[in-house]
């Protein structure tokens, strides 16, 4: 991999002319929070920012989309407005790059989802270390460092950004910028291995994932489930802002008097009531605690069976979205039955 | 130093799309029992209607213009191609909206989707088929193609039950199979108001007293509403059947039918890829299936 250096005080350069491979975007303040959203001048972004309300999801799964027009005589149209949309997403944690390279794998596979893959394509990515806080556990997850799923990827190394080029594009974007990248030095490697094990020591949340998935089969008719059903208010935010939720609705709608109409997908949450119900009234998932322990069992046990890694990236936003304050390491540790969970 | 203006373009290709419904005609509309017809479709496009392999077990999903997508299982089996049967109850919003179209109206059809049948691991065997009621739509599919092929089974045994004999799916075609001496057809209803039923009358598990099975040498493939698999595979069990020679084909909400929407999940499976058809093991091993 290709590793030079960027000269923090260069960003907003680099920024003005990454402006030509598409719309940037990046993480800006907002009450308190931060968004990714499009920038009007570079001095919104923020790069110091802890967690953004929602993942990049929002951009490759938008939370509605149009996928065919029906028209009749026609059939059903593909919709492709907006597809061909270029963003270089500025400023995306590990943990988040680790999320669209999961969900990559969900919208590919034996079934191709070309509005997804499309999207995804088209929006480039530059990402950017991080310090954790209180509900960061993305170490836990395998995920404070990704190797791929980035254009660009700046590691703050001082006065400087070591960045690793993911790919062509991402070199592309180094070349435009012209004599604006150094190359990097051994003092800027060893300076990145200690900040790198510093970081290492900042985590305050735990969470063990080894052999979690044989726990989540032992512990599946455990009463802590039930506790947890009665807490959860089923509101699906946290689905909402996971990096690797993908569960989404299709439906039509046509146009008053005729046939005509659209076909749209959008947002859906395994918690919402109606999830499993199928025609005719019966609901495979009528209890609110089926409903979360389907949630917990999917990304700890059946992304593990799927993709061999849990379908989690230890983000924190669930920890930080969920109005009745459940906690994923409490619900870890409980399942552990480990008491006084040492994990906070 | 490269110029901006000749930075490559990354134009992606759109690839096949998976959702895209293909149009499709209904050719014929049967009223076999009241909200349960059999739809007849075949594509517009002659090459699709020729071209369309499906497996055994098999579903589509059905866009009615206007009211949705909706999973249906194929009813006709792929020794006879060219159309497509759909044994439809009228349920929920997409199939209402069927019910109220016309011969020559047109819907969309995307598939085949689903595992199917094992239908490698099952030729050479005897097939043991037990249904109820609409389990029979699922079914059907490999009942044909077995007949169909039938050098390629040993003994064939279906058994199959409704309410009565009004409300029996396939009746005709059923009850023609009762006379053929290369298979068992069982066909059972729990009351008689006609008095005019020739076949049993009682309850589905009761059928097994009339058939000779051999569980080595079997698969079994079952499929009904929830008091059929309770009865049934504790018969099954209890006849030696191994739990992974027991087939079941399952239903869930589905919104996509290629693994991504997320609504079929059963403990950690997709219904839609990696089923309909489960194993009695599978169903053991995955929480919530029956």
């Amino acid at each position: 991999m290709k590793i030079l250096k960027l000269p923090k005080e260069k960003l907003d350069f680099f920024a003005s002319v990454v402006q030509q491979f598409g719309e940037v975007h990046a993480p800006v303040e907002q009450d308190g929070k931060y968004v990714f959203q499009r920038l009007s001048r570079w001095s919104e972004a923020r790069l110091d920012y802890d967690r953004t309300i929602l993942p990049p999801k929002k951009y490759t799964l938008p939370p509605r989309e149009t996928l065919f027009q029906y028209r009749a005589g026609q059939g059903y149209l593909p919709s492709t407005e907006g597809l061909d949309k270029r963003i270089v997403l500025m400023g995306v944690h590990a943990c988040d790059v680790y999320g669209l390279n999961l969900l990559d794998q969900v919208f590919s596979g034996r079934y191709d989802d070309p509005p997804y893959q499309t999207r995804r394509k088209n929006m480039a990515i530059i990402g950017i270390d991080c310090r954790p806080d209180g509900s960061c556990f993305c170490r836990s997850m395998r995920a404070d460092f990704v190797d791929r799923g980035f254009d660009l990827f700046f590691y703050d190394i001082g006065d400087y950004y070591l960045t690793l080029v993911g790919t062509a594009l991402g070199d592309d974007m180094v070349l435009a910028t012209g004599p604006l990248f150094e190359k990097a030095s051994p003092e800027d490697i060893d300076e990145y291995k200690r900040r790198s094990s510093s970081k290492r020591q900042a985590f305050q949340l735990e969470v063990e994932i080894r052999d979690l998935p044989e726990i989540f089969e032992m512990e599946y008719q455990s009463g802590i489930w039930d506790e947890l059903g009665e807490k959860c208010l089923s509101c699906g935010s946290c689905s909402m802002v996971c990096p690797t939720c993908y569960c989404h609705d299709v439906a039509d709608d046509a146009q008053l008097g005729s046939r005509d109409g659209g076909r749209n997908r959008s947002w859906d949450s395994c918690l919402f009531a109606a999830h499993a119900a199928v025609a005719g009234g019966e609901n495979f998932r009528n209890s609110r605690a089926s409903r979360i322990k389907l949630r917990y069992y999917h990304k700890h046990r059946g992304f593990v069976a799927e993709y061999g890694r849990p379908g989690c990236v230890g983000c924190g936003r669930c920890i930080a979205a969920c109005p009745v304050e459940i906690h994923i390491g409490d619900v870890i540790a409980k399942l552990r039955g480990i008491q006084n969970a040492p994990s906070r | 130093m490269l110029q901006v203006d000749k930075i490559p373009s990354y134009q992606p290709v759109l690839t096949q799309n998976p959702y895209q419904p293909h149009m499709a005609r209904i050719v014929r509309i049967y009223k076999m029992v009241e909200d349960n017809y059999l739809f007849t479709l075949r594509f517009l496009d002659d090459r699709l209607a020729a071209g369309f392999r499906h497996q055994p077990g098999q579903f589509l999903m059905l866009s009615v213009p206007g009211a949705g997508e909706a999973p249906i299982s194929i009813s006709s089996s792929p020794s006879r191609p060219g159309v497509l049967e759909l044994c439809v109850r009228r349920m929920g919003r997409v199939t209402n909206a069927l019910y109220r179209m016309q011969t020559n109206d047109v819907v969309g059809i995307r598939g085949p989707y689903g595992n199917g049948f094992p239908i490698q691991d099952i030729i050479g065997h005897d097939l043991l088929f037990v249904a109820g009621g609409l389990g029979m739509a699922p079914l059907r599919s490999l009942v044909w193609y077995a007949l169909d092929n039938r050098d390629k089974f040993n003994r064939v045994t279906l058994m199959f039950g409704s309410k009565s004999p009004a409300d029996m799916l396939f009746r005709e075609e059923l009850v023609s199979l009762v006379d053929r001496t290369d298979m068992t057809c069982l066909l059972t209803v729990d009351r008689d108001p006609t008095g005019s039923w020739k076949n049993h009358v009682g309850l589905l598990p009761k059928l097994f007293d009339s058939a000779q099975i051999d569980p080595a040498r079997t698969y079994a493939a079952v499929c009904g509403p929830p008091v059929v698999y309770r009865f049934v595979l504790q018969r099954l069990l209890d006849l030696g059947f191994p739990k992974d020679r027991i087939l079941m084909s399952l239903e869930r909400r589905m919104k996509c039918g290629v693994g991504k929407c997320g609504h079929c999940n059963v403990g950690y499976k997709y219904t839609c890829i990696n089923g309909p058809i489960f194993t009695y093991w599978d169903a053991i091993n995955l929480p919530e299936m029956i």
